[in-house]
């Protein structure tokens, strides 16, 4: 059904750290690799070994330069997956009700069997969270792994989104954002967690922590070299000070 | 946005067949008694268009045997919406043609209905697209208002050939129909356009990313060497190189030969072939348009990519 659940019990999602992630992509490989054997069609490949291949991919990991007024310009990775939107705009727009948000966790999916692959949920939506399969014809979307976190066959640390389950520096979190004290909640609290493109008035549940600031002395170049030289102290920093006046 | 063949397609003629269907709606307060051959062709043309337009939007889907599935979601899908109201309009006008052509009824009531349902396909029509706030040159009230007008200017010329072909002559009443939808259409369309033009992007790659609030964002790597289907999708930019000259034929052709043949073949008993011959150009020029509407339009997804 097409029409958005009024509010949601839960609000489940990801708080992505853009201060932690080093761009390795290694969340895009896995997210891949994990559905494309999980729920529904697998993310095919066209022309996977030709000189133009194309895939669908649910996640993926793009890098922005940011340079501020008075300080030099820093490199941010910036994965990208469907943000769950509380106001989704690709879901009240499907035709065929393929297309929902879940009223008790808020995860928005996409009913394969009953997708006629007409593409207008994919256009509503600004973040190009949505892709059409190539092979199946139908449209793929982050599925915020719903075969891993409710799967009781598999152990229990693994009951979390396979990009956040492999993610090396662990920049990637997933939690209950409707619930004040779940660890994402806090961390959006403490780190002024944010909304990407709030002004499209999506509402959406995942959020982003940004960069750090970085400390204000690096404006100034820094002697690194200096740093790396072997300082000694006591009698030998003595005989070191002695010998250099010396010679 | 990439201008999909069957979409302009569909646009284009079911938008004629629905304008057509419009004024063959009111026929039955016309002080004139049309014969069976003159409502056989009109109602035949009208219906012709708009279904042939409908099942041409099929073919862009990947599941067309599915596409009985998009008449559940009219409350909330516009997309879904067009669909059931495309169907009860061709019902009702089918039932308002079948009684008036085979049993010499004209049913006033059923034509009206059936044209106030084409109008409002038609507007259901411009606001699947209209709905789309991440394609900020659709995302206007005026969308909707010019796929209307457009859809009974290419009825009235419609009307107005098939009326030439039929009697030999124009009539001055009928071509200045034509005319001012017309104008009044393509004069709402360049409004559209030059409003369009200066349109200021709402969401921009800082606000996309957030990372706006630090300082100036710009793309330093792709997620990907190649290309992907939102890229192709999304970000179609062939046409916009051509933009202008693209809408100047599309006016050209659309508008001011039309105008103009509408004009030469007012003196009455004028030949069919110029107004034929306007049609033809309206069409050509109306396919224009709707390729330009998709080629041109922007999506806020390409702020991440930009």
């Amino acid at each position: 059904m097409t029409m958005l659940p009024a509010s949601t019990d839960r609000k489940l999602g990801l708080v992505i750290d853009l201060d932690i992630c080093v761009g390795c992509h290694a969340c895009v490989v896995s997210c891949k690799e994990w559905n494309t054997g999980g729920y529904g069609a697998p993310l095919s490949d066209q022309n996977a070994y030709g000189d133009e291949p194309v895939g669908s991919w649910l996640n993926r990991v793009h890098t922005f330069e940011v340079k501020p007024e008075n300080a030099p310009a820093r490199v941010v990775h910036f994965p990208k997956s469907c943000l769950h939107c509380e106001d989704a705009p690709c879901v009240t727009v499907c035709p065929t009700g393929a297309s929902f948000k879940r009223s008790d966790d808020g995860i928005v999916l996409v009913n394969e069997d009953s997708c006629i692959g007409c593409g207008l949920c994919a256009w509503a939506c600004p973040y190009g969270a949505r892709e059409m399969d190539g092979a199946e014809k139908v449209m793929k979307k982050c599925t915020l792994c719903v075969d891993r976190i409710y799967n009781e066959n598999i152990p229990e640390e693994d009951r979390t989104p396979s990009c956040v389950r492999t993610c090396p520096a662990k920049a990637r979190h997933f939690g209950d954002l409707n619930d004040p004290n779940s660890d994402v909640s806090i961390m959006v609290a403490d780190r002024g967690g944010f909304d990407l493109m709030p002004e499209q008035g999506t509402k959406p549940t995942n959020k982003y922590l940004p960069p750090r600031p970085k400390q204000d002395d690096l404006n100034e170049p820094v002697n690194l070299a200096s740093l790396a030289e072997p300082k000694a102290s006591g009698f030998l920093g003595w005989l070191d000070d002695a010998l250099t006046r010396i010679g | 946005m990439h201008p999909a063949a069957s979409v302009i397609f569909f646009t284009v003629f079911s938008g004629a067949g629905f304008g057509l269907l419009i004024l063959m709606g009111f026929a039955t307060y016309s002080s004139a008694t049309p014969t069976t051959a003159f409502l056989l062709v009109h109602f035949g043309l009208a219906f012709a268009m708009a279904v042939a337009g409908l099942i041409s939007s099929t073919f862009h889907l990947g599941h067309p045997e599915r596409a009985w599935r998009a008449l559940t979601q009219w409350r909330s899908s516009w997309l879904s919406r067009e669909g059931v109201l495309a169907i009860l309009t061709l019902a009702f006008a089918g039932l308002y043609a079948l009684l008036w052509i085979f049993f010499d009824v004209p049913s006033g009531i059923l034509g009206v209905i059936s044209a106030i349902l084409a109008l409002i396909t038609v507007y259901a029509t411009g606001m699947i697209y209209a709905q789309i706030k991440a394609v900020q040159l659709w995302n206007r009230t005026l969308t909707p208002i010019c796929y209307l007008l457009f859809s009974l200017a290419g009825g009235a010329l419609l009307f107005l050939m098939l009326h030439a072909v039929f009697f030999g002559e124009a009539g001055p009443f009928l071509s200045s129909v034509a005319l001012v939808l017309l104008v009044v259409a393509w004069a709402a369309k360049i409004f559209w356009w030059l409003t369009g033009d200066r349109i200021v992007p709402l969401s921009t790659t800082g606000s996309a990313t957030g990372l706006g609030k630090i300082g100036k964002t710009r793309l330093l790597e792709a997620p990907h060497t190649g290309s992907n289907y939102l890229m192709k999708e999304m970000g179609h930019q062939i046409a916009r190189k051509h933009a202008s000259k693209l809408r100047m034929i599309s006016v050209l052709l659309g508008a001011i030969v039309p105008v103009i043949l509408i004009l030469v073949a007012l003196p009455a008993p004028a030949d069919a072939v110029w107004l034929v011959l306007a049609m033809l150009a309206h069409l050509a020029g109306m396919l224009t348009e709707r390729w330009l509407f998709f080629a041109e339009a922007k999506h806020a997804v390409m702020t991440f990519y930009q």
